[in-house]
């Protein structure tokens, strides 16, 4: 098991590290003076950073263990109402309610996980997608998440007690700072020897079971950090938008975290913030049209997996041939 | 803009329709109402009426169950896609019978031959110009591929049509009801359930029975020696795509007299199917049918007992199955 590091070479070596390290910190002072030119709206670009951050949790499974979870969005969902009633109902200090719900969401991951690993391929996607279901049909019927009316009114206290989050632009540097800390811990994961492990999986699981690694296990710990960071997401979702509703869990945030990664590229590291981006503006402008979003992103979809499948950030990689 | 001049002729035919349906269902609502005015019953009487009603509805959910997963079995043998457009294709099939009735004037039983195959003809359409490109890519593009059409499909069916429903009425054959001393049976009802049985039936005997199906179950086992005898597999499976979606189209039709037609009929009842195609596994075609059928009248009977539980025990089940036997009731282990 130590041995594993040296054993499955590394796919990205040191140029690769640099250029990503690079790209990373053109993102971050990017994304530091964006707010500042004015030409964005803040909140526009929080609610982007948060479906960014879910979209990379998603990827963490989809592009490096091969696991389609059609489901992720009842981690967002679920998230967002613990943080929600934690903070409105209970009074808690946001760093509490947010940390309430990561650990909800990894219990439920947990719960699902043990559950979906057992199947492989289009069972895992299809029983994703019923357990999810199953969890909407629960919060539409439970009394907390008031049903159609969602949670409204979510306070934005101070953040340990000092950061005060009814601020906008203190509201967005704070979630900014939680977006690029868990951006590098998903980087970090997928290039330590457990990331290794699960690429083996992607790219080989019965290999992988005969070199004697235990891939269930990989597998379920990659589901379960997984549905953490995407409650993480939901949690600072929910304090942004300051209410938590059943769109949040319905199998269509699932479809959409699925698009935006698919349209950034699967697998790559920036893809997923660079589809998630692309999906929050196209929903933002074409707000006023009604369902003609919907058909625009399923023809996305469509146009996406018959002639580009390698997304955005994925064909650029080709192109310059760079790890991104 | 066509779409503004049909709203509105739908609109007057739809309220016409409406009050005829009302009509029709009053008395139904009038012995509800007589019901919840008797004294309520301790939990442990059994109240038939009632229970043989619920067991009737998830009989019927049953049988669309059994119809849609049974289409989506026989398409995975042969595509090893799972084709999530196939709730949009249902959908597609009860609103062919709804334009067939208000603009070409063909009554129920024209929609019921003419909308299978139309809706059939489209998935051939679908599978000729995008499904058989994915035929060496990972099967989860397939899924991809299925759910972006079923977002475009269900997208503008909305759009021109909204979110609520347009009546459809049953036809006047199978109007009224039977009397069968503990309960009233629909004879509509009693059609969707015999129908969707024969039709499950025949589907099973042609693929498990007859020489075509013995072709078809070599396909899916191994494609390249099929093809090495010189049968045309490439059309065989175009054929059994377009086969699988007319049976969604078909309970499309079946569906329209009951649940009203809606855009979004088809878009919450794909994932039930998905939780029975889960517990089933899809390794048999009589398992698909089989399942299909039990868990509707499992359904009913939680509405019956436990209402509050009946929108979740579908996936509770594939939970607890999942646990016992992840490939499934008749799913083999691979």
């Amino acid at each position: 098991m130590a041995a594993s590091s040296t054993v499955i070479q590394s796919p990205s070596g040191a140029r690769g590290f640099n250029t990503e390290l690079k790209v990373f910190g053109g993102m971050a002072a990017l994304l530091i003076v964006l707010p500042l030119t004015g030409l964005v709206y803040p909140y526009f670009i929080m609610q982007a950073l948060c479906f960014a951050l879910f979209a990379c949790a998603f990827n963490l499974l989809i592009g490096y263990v091969g696991l389609l979870s059609f489901g992720h969005a009842v981690f967002l969902g679920t998230a967002g109402y613990v943080s929600a009633h934690a903070a409105r109902v209970w009074g808690l200090a946001p760093e509490l309610a947010i940390l309430l719900a990561v650990m909800a969401a990894l219990g439920l991951g947990l719960a699902i996980g043990l559950l979906a690993i057992r199947r492989q391929g289009i069972y895992f996607a299809m029983t994703t997608l019923a357990l999810s279901q199953m969890m909407y049909f629960v919060y539409l019927q439970a009394p907390f998440t008031h049903g159609e009316d969602g949670i409204q009114g979510v306070p934005q206290a101070r953040l340990l007690g000092l950061i005060d989050l009814s601020k906008p632009l203190i509201l967005y540097y704070s979630v900014l700072a939680i977006f690029l800390l868990a951006f590098l811990l998903i980087y970090r994961a997928i290039n330590s020897p457990f990331g290794e492990i699960l690429k083996a999986i992607r790219e080989n699981e019965p290999r992988a079971i005969s070199l004697g690694y235990k891939t269930d296990r990989y597998k379920l710990v990659a589901f379960v950090l997984s549905a953490g960071l995407a409650g993480l997401a939901g949690a600072v979702k929910v304090i942004v938008a300051q209410n938590a509703s059943l769109t949040d869990v319905h199998w269509a945030m699932s479809g959409e975290v699925v698009l935006m990664t698919l349209v950034g590229g699967l697998g790559t590291i920036f893809g997923p913030v660079v589809g998630a981006f692309i999906i929050t503006a196209m929903q933002q402008y074409l707000a006023g049209w009604g369902q003609w979003v919907q058909v625009a992103q399923g023809v996305i979809f469509v146009a996406c997996v018959l002639a580009f499948r390698r997304g955005i950030v994925g064909e650029i990689a080709a192109r310059l041939k760079i790890p991104l | 803009m066509w779409g503004k001049r049909l709203n509105f002729r739908v609109w007057i035919r739809g309220a016409a329709l409406t009050r005829r349906f009302l009509a029709e269902t009053t008395p139904s609502l009038a012995l509800r109402e007589r019901a919840a005015h008797q004294p309520s019953l301790p939990m442990f009487a059994i109240n038939t009426s009632a229970l043989f009603g619920q067991l009737l509805v998830g009989l019927i959910n049953g049988s669309f169950y059994a119809l849609l997963s049974l289409g989506l079995a026989v398409i995975f043998g042969l595509l090893n896609i799972i084709n999530f457009a196939h709730g949009a294709l249902f959908m597609m099939g009860a609103f062919c019978a709804y334009f067939l009735l208000n603009l070409a004037g063909v009554g129920y039983w024209g929609a019921l031959v003419l909308t299978p195959v139309i809706v059939g003809a489209f998935g051939i359409f679908l599978e000729r110009t995008m499904l058989h490109r994915l035929a060496n890519l990972d099967h989860l593009y397939g899924l991809l591929l299925t759910f972006g059409l079923a977002l475009i499909i269900q997208g503008l069916f909305q759009n021109y049509f909204g979110s609520s429903g347009l009546p459809y009425a049953i036809p006047p054959e199978l109007t009224g009801a039977q009397n069968l001393g503990f309960m009233f049976l629909p004879n509509y009802r009693a059609w969707v359930v015999v129908l969707s049985a024969i039709v499950c039936f025949a589907t099973w005997f042609a693929i498990e029975k007859t020489s075509l199906g013995a072709l078809l179950r070599a396909a899916t086992e191994n494609p390249a020696l099929v093809r090495a005898f010189g049968v045309n597999v490439p059309r065989m499976i175009t054929l059994a795509y377009g086969f699988g979606v007319g049976l969604a189209g078909l309970a499309g039709v079946l569906a329209a007299p009951i649940n009203q037609v809606r855009p979004l009929m088809g878009a919450d009842l794909i994932i039930v199917v998905f939780a029975v195609v889960v517990i089933g596994g899809m390794g048999s075609i009589l398992g698909s049918i089989v399942t299909g059928f039990a868990l509707g009248v499992i359904e009913g009977l939680t509405k019956y007992i436990y209402p509050e539980a009946s929108n979740t025990v579908v996936f509770v089940v594939m939970a607890l199955v999942l646990m016992v036997k992840p490939a499934g009731l008749f799913g083999r282990a691979s």
